[in-house]
């Protein structure tokens, strides 16, 4: 069954834009968390976005991407899935998180993981009932999306000997390491990271991305409200 | 005087004390056909390493005309796993075998070998907690054992949290029911990362102390990597 209810959000950061759609639909629960919603998240790299992206199969950076911001998402367990069952082990809410990369111009992650966080805020739900084996949704009522906590990514790259928060494209084609850490707002916890790039990274650098990664996030967070 | 000596061991379910890693078993140059290999067990995971090359790939745009190139493959073998996994690559594992790559490459001299390929394939045929990183570390093995020059021999280990306790190693069952894990990847004699990922939740103080478990932890590991060299070389 498909709900026609879809939030879209387009984030530009730079001139790097990424449109993200959350699109809630009812299917069944996984067999081992009969009581929790779905969330699954993808990536499109269109081929409009830049000259290097081509069509097809979804390639290894597209399906990093997603499943970095993905993680952010579970982990940080932001969105309460326990208020998207509609009935334990029957029906339950299943969100999917599409983002679609329009225009690259570097640090996709945190663009994208703002348009996710910014997507989800704003998503609401027509309220569910399950009525003798059969779902009745309301005409007329709606839910916000249990939302606890938000989630900042902040990806730095190493070029040389510094580090650089928010890269831009030049930046990014020259990276030498790169490191994206996703922290939350209220609990104030590192929830998701993720190293790339072809240069190791010291264990200091390391500390000091993350510890950068906590004091850039209320400004990043600013931007949704 | 006395002390009073926390009892660690209740801490985790299978009796470990937070710093102790599961029984670790390596093994160098099991594979007949392929230049390199290794096997690799720790706790329940059963890992295979290959490596082919340097040598020519008929995909010519993979390769650079200034330097060598790796891949890597990490695949789960479908009766790896509790419910079988349906065969072929799916999107974890396709982050994981890039990862893996990133991981490995900084170690490796591959500018000696331009315009060719090192083909590694990290095979796990049984699967309990930690894949990645004990696929990394078998695949060092496997790398050295097919005579790659190579800086220094990549090693990975995890380290997460469990019962509000960062601890070394998770197991299968404290990586579903714990708070967080932390895989690390790193060369042991720069002490330099090649892989970082985190998942979980972690303050900034528990997230230095998992890093600095796994620094401590990926130093054991190298050591049985080494043996695991010598052994094979020695006994022929």
């Amino acid at each position: 069954m498909m709900v026609k209810e879809l939030m879209e959000e387009l984030v530009k950061l730079g001139d790097t834009q990424v449109i993200v759609g959350v699109k809630p639909t009812i299917g069944e629960p996984f067999g081992d968390t009969p009581n929790l919603g779905v969330l699954m998240t993808n990536c499109e790299l269109l081929p409009m976005a830049a000259p290097g992206f081509e069509p097809g199969p979804p390639s290894p950076e597209s399906i990093e991407l997603a499943r970095v911001v993905d993680r952010g998402i579970r982990e940080s367990e932001l969105v309460d899935l326990e208020k998207l069952c509609i009935e334990e082990g029957k029906k339950v809410w299943m969100l999917f998180i599409d983002l679609h990369v329009i225009d690259y111009d570097g640090n996709l992650f945190d663009a994208s993981n703002l348009a996710v966080m910014a997507a989800l805020m704003n998503t609401k739900l027509p309220v569910a009932e399950y009525i003798d084996d059969e779902i009745v949704l309301s005409e007329d009522e709606t839910m916000d999306l249990p939302i606890r906590d938000k989630l900042a990514l902040s990806t730095f790259v190493k070029i040389g000997n510094g580090l650089i928060l928010d890269p831009s494209l030049e930046e990014e084609e020259i990276l030498d390491a790169r490191i994206t850490i996703g922290v939350t707002d209220e609990g104030n916890h590192v929830c998701s990271m993720q190293k790339g790039g072809e240069a190791p990274l010291t264990r200091d650098e390391i500390l000091d991305a993350v510890h950068m990664a906590f004091t850039t996030k209320d400004d990043l967070l600013s931007y949704l409200d | 005087m006395f002390f009073i000596i926390s009892n660690d061991k209740e801490l985790r379910v299978d009796g470990r004390a937070y710093d102790e890693f599961r029984p670790i078993k390596i093994e160098a140059g099991v594979l007949k056909r392929a230049d390199g290999s290794a096997y690799l067990e720790v706790g329940g995971n059963k890992i295979l390493a290959s490596v082919y090359g340097p040598r020519e790939s008929y995909i010519r745009r993979l390769l650079k005309p200034n330097t060598g190139v790796i891949r890597v493959r990490y695949n789960m073998a479908p009766f790896s796993v509790d419910d079988r996994k349906r065969p072929g690559p799916d999107r974890r594992s396709t982050e994981i075998s890039k990862i893996a790559a990133d991981a490995l490459r900084p170690a490796l001299m591959l500018e000696s070998f331009p315009r060719s390929m090192v083909d590694v394939s990290i095979e796990v045929i049984e699967a309990e907690g930690g894949t990645r990183c004990a696929g990394i570390t078998a695949a060092a093995v496997a790398l050295a054992d097919a005579g790659i020059p190579m800086k220094d021999i990549v090693v990975g280990c995890a380290a997460g949290k469990v019962n509000d306790q960062v601890v070394l190693d998770l197991s299968e069952k404290e990586d579903k029911e714990g708070q967080a894990d932390v895989p690390i990847a790193m060369m042991p004699r720069t002490g330099e990362i090649t892989l970082l990922q985190a998942d979980g939740n972690l303050t900034e103080e528990e997230f230095e102390e998992a890093l600095d478990l796994t620094m401590e932890g990926c130093r054991k590991i190298s050591q049985l990597q080494h043996e695991a060299l010598k052994a094979r070389y020695s006994s022929e």
